[in-house]
């Protein structure tokens, strides 16, 4: 995984007593440097540090209020929640004023019954709180298994016992077991280890698998078992008030009269979890919430997608119209009253109140305004904002659940642990992503080797195997997929030409993690039968010496695990433990290895003395160690980077040097990861004067000392001798392989992988140091227009600040969407900084996760939660918010519509019960459905076809023409069902009994038209229909009718009395209106789609076509030419690698092939 | 898609051909006599005349049959102008009180013609009750008397279960203002169907009522003479108001507007399906991909960080 700041930090806490060389820039001196330290000492007790731990002594600690250990991360508590959730309700805009009318409901203002008004809302309302409280209950339920987590405690005289931690007070002391979590913020006193010293996990706070070790002060190491807390009492911790910094402690510990300074290296922060140690001793100084961990936790930034935006703006333009049309009718209203009323001698006018005086028509006009807004509230989609919720909850759950983005070897599936956004998937304009973890495994596999000029490793590259498949199958335009090649590995080789031998196969499935190497000359010890078999030695030893790693035995089975700072030292240690040259422990200053072939008496341990550890950096690039063998000769092994070896060879250690080159070459062809290893003989006296110097530099205290430290280890470092290189290989994840296909998405865009010489990509390539300047205010605009242009962009070395800025940029610059995946806590800020962030949750820790708004346990799952789950999530809610304001403007205008035939009066033609049910009941379930269910396509074909994923980025489903299309069809289907009916039952009987159609009677067909037109419009839209569609779509139909038969048999129906039993059933005409008005609302969508499909179709349509007539052969061929025609033929990355490498062989072959490898970075 | 539209219009002709014949089967004869009505001299101030009770409001008027009529005849008023679905007016009711004897005291949203003045309730209380319309009509062919049937005019749901059969009006028509009609305060609620028509408000300004039906058969050129009492007001608002006698089919009045429609509809619907087969046939589409689609370039930016060991 990329380490940058974090990264060195956190070496040099790991390493700092244990070896020499690192970087203490703190004041502190040394890390474990115990005693009194006058400068820490100074800031204790002032400002900010006013905390004070009494160590094992409750009575005096309680009378320092410091909170317990219980955590709560819940929003609202049982009291807090309604008026807490009522309030979030109501800050949404259509809410308040949904809740405005409610109120004004009450008065004689409101054109409704009061109930009509309040129980929609307080449905809606209700169903979000209900999904609030839901979720809350959850996060309830998980702190209470946290704070019942059980820890031993001190409780007096040397005994410990088994509490909840959420019982857990400052001062406390606690035993914690191996892998056990730590509590609470912890000052060590003591470990099982005699020094003192533990490790510990720290996963959960920063994504860092490795151990780092911790060390106790030596004035408490004493205190090793129960019993001696019996006396431990007088110890006061006085330290820095809660703060959420990981990385920095200040504090004294009093003990025995004695003031000792603390740093970060004793203590035990809260999630982290002991290792390899099998118990430790603490003291608690912080507890719950003012734990670092919690003081840290930030809730991730709230995102609101791009189509959620947009309909926030539709919801205004509808308020508008809202506003407009209530504006016409007061207008009306108030002309009606002054010139008409009067004349209405049947109205009463003089008996009249201040609602509608003719005298005052601008006052009545004004009140009657707040009417029609209540009146023509039916524009708004009340239910919108709770269905949208509800359907991205359950899409939300359908991606949980997708069997095809579950990972067998985690356990995990993908998460979508924000709903908002899955919509935002399907438009993905633009993909940021980190590349180690993510699209590699970051598991390394040690594959070839070249020592002393003789390369070793017979086995192929991943990018050797695809190309010569490629080669083999002819097939230059890539019409195969990628993935077939590894599916098809039934030969063991393919011939290409005499000569050019790949082996495919077996060996692509190594037995030994981290270890693909095939090669006998090297195996079961037949290296000593080779002609240079002391460089081989030498070679082997430093890959089992020059390391950081430490050990882990399975007690298990006796094998042995490392724990290494890169996966690329654990590689060479597995290689070094198969070659025969097993690390098995580490101590404060040996390292022991384990020899099997070097002495005839087989397997001998042999122990080094560590003298010196010059550690890596990125600057250095370089590692070396100088240590003693056991006959007392001081060897010192450095590996690093060939170009910074080659630099530093004696004259007479470049034996191998052109040999070793051209390997090496070859091997980063192959897409490896090289490095050089080299060694060099230390004379007794040479060392001790360099060591006084390096000591000298070391203890040395001002700005400058990082600087003498690398200038000092620079002396040492040179006239090495060259011993070999190694190159393994960073796996691409399963599926990354796929990158071709996820590329189709893009159609023509390309998903990069880095390799560390990206001599065949086009691309952009840019580093930290340029990445700076390039993202300078002036500079980041031709950047960006640069980056545009060209198909890829990858930015090497950069800092996890950095990857937010340029997310930030591309965000800002191109204005469309954009993904960010990465799986370390380093990619967390460009995980926020992204329109979605995608975490990969494995090895690297939960940090990326949990700033992420999804997150897959495979970058392959990336593929399907675009193509398949964003795609779909897209259209749906595309689709599904058209539709809300499509089937709203067809209700609500006809309210309009009779407005203007009943005077402006603000009456309503249609009875309050049938609008109170119109959005909640009637029309809300096949929306939902669609939302939830609709399928264009299926998923295969998603995955077959990633052109269709096209239509989010271009957001085909929720451009303004659509939108407006949509909402011209529900003016279109109002005046359609009003003037039809108006027509219909204008002033003829509607029976053959003569009767005419009253008020009820014509405003209950209107409804029932409306109801079935709107309800035949969702069936048409859908594609995809299971029998939920089915039941939903003609259920909501038979439950209106199903209603007014129930509503008919009360007396509060009033006029709507037995009206469908004796008055409409009865009568054809109204079944002959409905037909009618139900066809006619629906024509001009069926026009437009036939239209579509047949002169303009978009490509979902074709498939769905294609699918729909497909034949067996024909259209096999069809399909694979589609299939071909979506790919690219741009290539980046792997791809363009194994273009190169094709390249090259036919090159090699004919003699006169041009090269097309082009070296941009060295 | 072609095939909907087809079936949609295949559907959709006969329907609209039956309607439409159905609608022409209907004989409708219109008399508007709001104006007729009023004495030659009174022409230039017809509110000053229907005010006056002292003016008798008798009005006789002939109508020829222009059509052979069978029975039933239904006789109907239509109003113009009246805006019985005014939010006043309609909201001006108690339903409960015209239910139930012992709910006489329920007259609230009837304002404003609630109580009497001294806060007695009106029973039925309200301006929809108020306003009834109050002309009368009679009707002979030459000596004969062709007696208008008033009964069932209502909704049988509504006699029995929204109009009491125990509550008679009371302290109806009382007030310093007089409405329109008077009711028999002996007959019950649940009797006077003219109440109970009118009280089913209608949906437009522009409507009709039942007024009764005619158990006779008439045939062309028959002259019928309707003596009608000319009381009710619509002078003051402008309204029209129209006797209709008209026959009805299973489809009910003489509405060709629904035959129409449907015809209109259909005939839509297929030839769409003809031009949308036409349109395939011409230009039969290609079954491929919007080549545009395919060059779009989706940016993908490759973040990478260096790693430990690269160097």
């Amino acid at each position: 995984m990329g380490r940058s700041g974090g990264g060195r930090r956190r070496d040099r806490m790991r390493w700092s007593k244990l070896y020499t060389f690192n970087c203490f820039r703190g004041h502190h001196g040394d890390a474990g440097d115990e005693g009194p330290s006058s400068d820490a000492a100074g800031a204790v007790g002032g400002p900010g540090f006013s905390r004070v731990v009494h160590c094992n002594n409750p009575v005096l600690q309680k009378t320092l209020k410091y909170p317990t250990n219980y955590i709560t991360t819940t929003k609202y508590n049982i009291i807090t929640f309604f008026p807490k959730a009522i309030f979030e309700q109501f800050r949404r805009v259509a809410n308040l004023y949904f809740l405005l009318t409610a109120i004004l409901s009450l008065t004689p203002v409101c054109p409704f019954s009061p109930v009509s008004m309040i129980a929609p809302l307080a449905f809606v309302v209700g169903l979000s709180m209900l999904k609030e409280g839901l979720e809350d209950w959850r996060r309830f339920i998980q702190d209470m298994k946290v704070n019942n987590r059980k820890v031993a405690v001190h409780k007096g005289d040397g005994e410990f016992v088994y509490r909840h931690w959420e019982e857990l007070c400052v001062g406390d002391v606690v035993k914690v077991e191996k892998d056990q979590f730590f509590p609470a913020d912890l000052l060590l006193l003591s470990s099982s280890y005699e020094d003192g010293i533990c490790y510990v996990e720290t996963m959960n706070l920063d994504g860092e698998t490795n151990l780092k070790v911790k060390r106790s002060l030596e004035v408490t190491l004493p205190l090793e078992e129960d019993e001696s807390f019996k006396d431990f009492q007088e110890a006061v911790i006085r330290c820095e008030d809660p703060n959420p910094s990981l990385y920095t402690f200040t504090g004294n510990f009093e003990y025995e009269r004695q003031v000792y300074a603390l740093d970060p290296f004793q203590i035990l922060l809260r999630d982290s979890k002991l290792r390899n140690t099998s118990f430790i001793y603490g003291v608690v100084i912080f507890t719950g919430h003012d734990s670092k961990v919690m003081q840290n936790s930030t809730e991730s930034p709230s995102k609101r997608s791009r189509i959620e935006r947009k309909m926030d703006l539709i919801i205004y333009i509808l308020f508008t119209v809202l506003m407009l049309i209530s504006l016409i009718s007061s207008i009306g209203f108030a002309v009606r009253i002054k010139l008409d009323l009067p004349h209405w001698w049947y109205l009463q006018p003089q008996n009249s109140n201040k609602l509608d005086d003719p005298s005052r028509p601008a006052l009545s006009g004004i009140f009657h305004l707040i009417t029609a807004l209540i009146l023509y509230g039916y524009l708004i989609p009340i239910s919108l904002y709770v269905s949208i919720e509800l359907v991205k909850v359950l899409q939300a759950h359908f991606i949980n659940q997708d069997i095809h983005m579950f990972d067998e070897e985690t356990g995990n599936t993908a998460q979508a642990r924000t709903s908002n956004l899955n919509e935002e998937l399907g438009q993905v304009h633009t993909v940021l992503s980190d590349k180690t973890g993510t699209l590699t495994c970051n598991q390394m596999d040690f594959l070839k080797c070249s020592i002393a000029g003789v390369s070793y490793g017979v086995g192929s590259s991943e990018v050797e195997i695809a190309a010569a498949k490629q080669m083999a199958s002819g097939a230059d335009d890539h019409d195969i997929p990628l993935q077939d090649i590894w599916e098809e590995n039934n030969e063991d080789e393919i011939e290409l030409v005499e000569g050019v031998t790949f082996s495919v196969g077996n060996n692509r499935k190594p037995s030994i993690k981290g270890f693909s190497f095939v090669d006998d000359r090297l195996m079961q010890g037949n290296w000593n039968k080779e002609p240079n078999s002391s460089t081989i030695l030498l070679f082997f030893r430093i890959l089992a010496l020059c390391h950081t790693a430490i050990p882990e035995i399975n007690e298990a089975t006796g094998s042995i695990a490392y724990e290494a700072e890169s996966p690329d030292e654990g590689a060479f240690l597995v290689a070094a433990r198969e070659f025969g040259f097993e690390f098995f422990k580490r101590t404060q200053s040996s390292v022991f290895v384990r020899e099997k072939h070097t002495s005839p008496n087989g397997t001998t341990e042999r122990e080094f003395k560590i003298l010196n550890l010059l550690e890596f950096n990125s600057k250095r690039k370089r590692m070396t160690v100088i240590l003693k063998d056991e006959d007392g000769q001081i060897l010192l092994f450095c590996k690093g980077a060939d170009s910074i070896i080659f630099d530093r060879l004696a004259k007479n250690g470049r034996m191998y040097e052109v040999d070793t080159t051209r390997h090496l070459n070859d091997y980063g062809e192959a897409g490896l990861r090289t490095l050089a290893l080299s060694y060099r003989v230390l004379e007794e006296s040479e060392y001790s004067s360099w060591n006084a110097e390096f000591h000298k530099a070391k203890t040395s205290i001002g700005p400058d000392r990082e600087l003498q430290l690398e200038r000092v280890s620079d002396l040492i470092e040179r006239e090495l001798i060259l011993v070999g290189a190694t190159a393994v290989e960073d796996k691409l994840q399963k599926g990354a392989a796929k990158e071709s296909l996820l590329s189709q998405i893009a159609n023509g865009s390309q998903m990069v992988k880095l390799e560390k010489d990206p001599d065949a990509a086009f691309a952009l390539v840019i580093d930290g140091k340029a990445l700076a300047f390039a993202l300078e205010d002036d500079m980041k605009h031709m950047f960006l227009n640069l980056a545009i242009e060209c198909a890829s962009v990858i930015c090497c070395r950069v800092s996890p600040k950095q990857k937010a800025l340029v997310t930030r940029l591309v965000k800002e610059g191109i204005g469309q969407t954009t993904l960010a995946i990465g799986d370390g806590a380093n990619d967390v800020g460009m995980i926020q900084e992204a329109d979605i962030g995608v975490g990969i949750s494995g090895v690297e820790g939960m940090q990326a996760v949990m700033a992420s708004d999804f997150s897959i346990s495979q970058f392959r799952f990336l593929e399907r939660l675009l193509v398949v789950h964003g795609h779909w999530c897209y259209k749906r809610i595309a689709q599904m918010i058209c539709y809300f304001f499509y089937k709203n403007i067809a209700f609500g205008l006809t309210i309009f519509y009779f407005e203007a035939f009943a005077g402006f009066s603000g009456q309503s033609v249609y009875d309050d019960w049938f609008m109170l049910l119109f959005n909640v009941v009637l029309t809300s379930l096949p929306v939902i459905s669609l939302g939830v269910f609709e399928q264009d396509v299926s998923s295969e074909i998603c995955l077959q076809f990633p052109a269709l994923y096209q239509q989010g980025p271009k957001n085909l489903f929720f451009d303004w023409y659509r939108i407006l299309g949509w909402m011209g069809n529900g003016l279109y289907s109002s005046l359609a069902i009003f003037f039809l009916n108006l027509c219909i039952f204008y002033d003829q009987a509607i029976r053959a009994g003569g009767q005419i159609a009253d008020m009820a009677a014509v405003g209950t067909t209107m409804f029932t038209c409306i109801i079935w037109a709107v309800n035949m419009q969702i069936a048409l839209t859908m594609s995809h229909f299971t029998w939920i569609q089915h039941l939903f779509v003609w259920g909501s139909i038979s439950t209106w009718y199903l209603f007014i038969l129930a509503y008919g048999t009360t007396l509060r129906s009033g006029d709507n009395y037995q009206i469908l039993l004796e008055v409409l059933g009865p009568a054809p005409i109204y079944w002959a209106a409905t037909l009618l008005v139900t066809a006619a609302c629906n024509i001009p969508y069926l026009i437009h789609i036939s239209y579509q499909r047949s002169c303009n179709p978009l490509d979902h349509h074709v498939i769905q076509e294609i699918k729909y007539l497909k034949k067996d052969v024909e259209d096999q061929t069809m399909w694979k030419r589609e299939r071909s025609k979506a790919r690219q033929k741009t290539k980046i990355g792997f791809t363009a690698r194994v273009d190169a490498k094709i390249k090259q062989i036919k090159g090699r072959l004919h003699k006169k092939g041009p090269s097309l490898t082009i070296h941009t970075v060295s | 898609v072609v095939s909907v539209f087809f079936i949609v219009g295949v559907i959709f002709v006969p329907v609209g051909v039956v309607s439409l014949l159905a609608a022409r089967d209907v004989v409708e004869i219109i008399d508007r006599y709001d104006e007729a009505c009023v004495p030659g001299n009174m022409t230039n101030n017809k509110l000053a005349y229907i005010q006056n009770e002292t003016i008798s409001k008798v009005c006789i008027r002939n109508l020829t049959i222009t059509k052979a009529m069978k029975q039933p005849i239904f006789v109907y008023y239509e109003l113009d102008n009246f805006y019985q679905n005014h939010r006043r007016y309609v909201k001006s009711r108690n339903d409960a009180q015209l239910r139930d004897r012992r709910k006489a005291n329920q007259t609230s949203a009837c304002e404003p013609e609630k109580t009497t003045a001294n806060g007695q309730p009106i029973v039925p209380c309200g301006l929809i009750a108020w306003s009834l319309f109050n002309d009368t009509y009679s009707f002979t062919r030459g000596s004969e008397n062709l007696t208008v049937d008033k009964k069932d005019i209502s909704w049988k749901s509504d006699r029995e279960h929204k109009f009491g059969k125990d509550v008679y009006p009371s302290n109806f028509q009382n007030g310093a203002l007089k409405g329109g009609a008077t009711l028999e305060p002996t007959i019950p609620l649940s009797e006077q169907e003219d109440l109970i028509v009118w009280m089913r408000t209608a949906a437009l300004p522009t409507f009709r009522k039942l007024y009764g039906r005619i158990y006779f058969d008439l045939k062309v050129n028959d002259t019928i003479t309707v003596r009608l009492n000319n009381n009710y007001n619509t002078y003051s608002f402008g309204g029209k108001k129209k006797l209709v006698l008209s026959t009805a089919t299973w489809l009910g009045g003489k509405n060709d507007f629904l035959g129409f429609a449907y015809l209109i509809v259909g005939g839509l619907c297929i030839f769409l399906a003809f031009a949308f087969t036409l349109l395939y046939f011409i230009k039969p589409r290609l079954v491929t991909f919007n080549s545009s689609l395919l060059q779009s370039a989706w940016k993908v930016i490759s973040c990478v960080l260096d790693i430990h060991v690269t160097f």
